[in-house]
């Protein structure tokens, strides 16, 4: 009867184990640096130019949003503490997680998966490495490093395009707009900002090498896990994200 | 027990796929310095008796000793070292698509720790490689901008730079022209009578196993001969046929030929 939860609860139990023994795996040799580096490039330096413009007009819409609800109480000053707090706190993370799934999960599905499908993960083996080490560490490692930085920047241009529309549009002064978003963070916003991005890293990585190195059935097998590493990793992020917003916003 | 010159032995040996068995009850033995050519339909469980051989799939019955360890519970990481002592062309020759020619047939040297290979010689030994399967001058292409002959030489030389004890051959010739087939065929030869590693091959050619079984490389000539009855290059030569997963036949090629089993004498006779 219970037949067709067969297949989703093995899935998860695979995730988990393939999860578990890549972090188990973290301090064991060998380190492989030069591909860390390689995936920290494509993972990092390749999503900044989206990651930059999102960020930018996310913050210009949001000072907008905000400074048309704060003209009601006469309180567009605020414009920056609010723009502030909700970049760093959800926006930021969220939205560059979300970028980053798109454009990392289904990288390094669609990698794996063609890897998967032309017999290299064998060849691999079958040749002294173990696909874990070699291939996803250092994917789950340059992700964990590359997207809390990514998010920081975000913040920041995110930032920028809220300080471009209050001196523009709002007649705020630089003072008024940077102090008040100064003064707004507090040391657990930053903490929440930076935590969220890290755990959704793990997410985004593991999700994208668990469907790549389950990929079967040639090319369309291909373009089914990268949908799927990309659907299934943004629905963690936002089922994570009110998780962790719920434990903050606790304690 | 396993006899010690044992290089790969096979006992009762059922691999399934989802409850479906891929091979069933599969035995055989080869010991070192013999080849075996793996004829089979499509689908008959060639390549799975070759991922099973070296630990790439794991067996759900019976038992698999290669060079006489017992590898069906062996924990991958412990199997490296056993691996690095074979060679494998994959049916699609499954090079690096990320690597150049010279990175993918390095790639043994620098990662198997068992072939402990020095840095400075790992050039000269992959150059080495890439010439006895005449790329010598592909060194810093890419796969893709081979043909698919000269990917399965690639290949080739992969699977034999480290000079492994065996090497296993999964359908060298699948896809291929005559011409190039035979060529492939000839590198195969070559590449067991010069350094007689143990040779396995899968193929639904029994051409290609003819090939093997007829033929010797001739150093002096450097082309290849025909082989007569007492050369040591055919004299372990055996022929395993593979039906919807079972094996039905092992033998040499003339017990093949006279074989009056319809199944094998259709599969010589077609081809």
């Amino acid at each position: 009867m219970l037949d067709f939860l067969k297949s989703p609860v093995l899935a998860v139990q695979e995730f988990v184990f393939l999860t578990a023994r890549t972090i188990r795996n973290l301090p064991v040799r060998p380190h492989y640096w030069r591909d860390i580096l390689m995936q920290m490039d494509i993972i990092g330096v390749g999503s900044l130019p989206i990651v930059l413009l999102v960020g930018f007009f996310s913050g210009i819409v949001m000072a907008l949003q905000m400074s048309r609800a704060l003209q009601t109480y006469g309180a567009v000053s605020q414009t920056g503490p609010i723009v502030a707090i909700t970049l760093v706190r959800e926006m930021g993370p969220v939205l560059t997680s979300v970028v980053a799934a798109g454009r990392n999960a289904a990288g390094i599905a669609s990698e794996l998966g063609s890897m998967k499908v032309t017999e290299q993960i064998d060849a691999m083996r079958a040749l002294g490495t173990d696909p874990i080490q070699k291939l996803v560490k250092p994917r789950l490692i340059a992700t964990c490093v590359m997207l809390p930085c990514l998010t920081a920047i975000a913040d920041f241009v995110g930032l920028l395009g809220g300080y471009f529309i209050g001196i523009s549009l709002l007649n705020l002064t630089s003072a008024e707009y940077w102090t008040g978003a100064y003064r707004a963070l507090e040391y657990d916003d930053v903490a929440q900002g930076l935590l969220k991005p890290f755990i959704y890293a793990i997410v985004i990585s593991m999700v994208g090498c668990f469907y790549g190195l389950n990929t079967r059935g040639g090319t369309q097998g291909v373009g089914l896990a990268t949908t799927q590493a990309v659907v299934s990793s943004i629905v963690w992020i936002f089922a994570l994200n009110a998780i962790i917003t719920k434990i903050f916003v606790s304690f | 027990m396993p006899n010690t010159d044992s290089i790969l032995r096979f006992e009762k040996v059922t691999v399934a796929f989802g409850g479906d068995p891929a091979i069933e009850d599969v035995s055989f033995e080869i010991r070192a310095g013999e080849s075996r050519v793996i004829l089979g339909a499509a689908g008959s469980g060639k390549t799975v008796i070759l991922k099973t051989s070296v630990g790439l799939l794991r067996p759900d019955s019976g038992r698999v000793f290669l060079f006489g360890q017992d590898i069906t519970e062996m924990k991958e990481q412990d199997q490296f070292d056993l691996r690095a002592r074979v060679g494998m062309l994959f049916q699609e020759s499954a090079l690096f698509d990320s690597l150049n020619i010279e990175e993918n047939v390095a790639y043994p040297l620098l990662n198997q720790k068992a072939v402990n290979c020095p840095e400075d010689q790992v050039h000269a030994r992959v150059e080495e490689a890439l010439t006895f399967v005449e790329l010598g001058h592909t060194l810093e292409k890419f796969p893709s901008e081979l043909s698919g002959g000269m990917r399965r030489r690639v290949g080739i030389a992969r699977a034999n730079v480290t000079e492994p004890a065996m090497v296993i051959y999964d359908s060298p010739t699948a896809g291929l022209d005559p011409i190039t087939a035979n060529n492939i065929m000839a590198l195969i030869v070559k590449e067991r009578d010069v350094r007689h590693a143990t040779t396995v091959m899968v193929t639904q050619r029994f051409q290609d196993g003819a090939i093997m079984a007829r033929y010797k490389y001739d150093r002096a000539t450097e082309t290849l001969v025909a082989a007569t009855p007492g050369d040591a290059s055919i004299a372990g030569l055996k022929f395993l046929v593979m039906k919807q997963g079972r094996l039905v036949f092992e033998g040499t090629l003339a017990e093949m030929e006279q074989s009056k089993d319809p199944y094998i004498s259709k599969f010589v006779l077609r081809n």
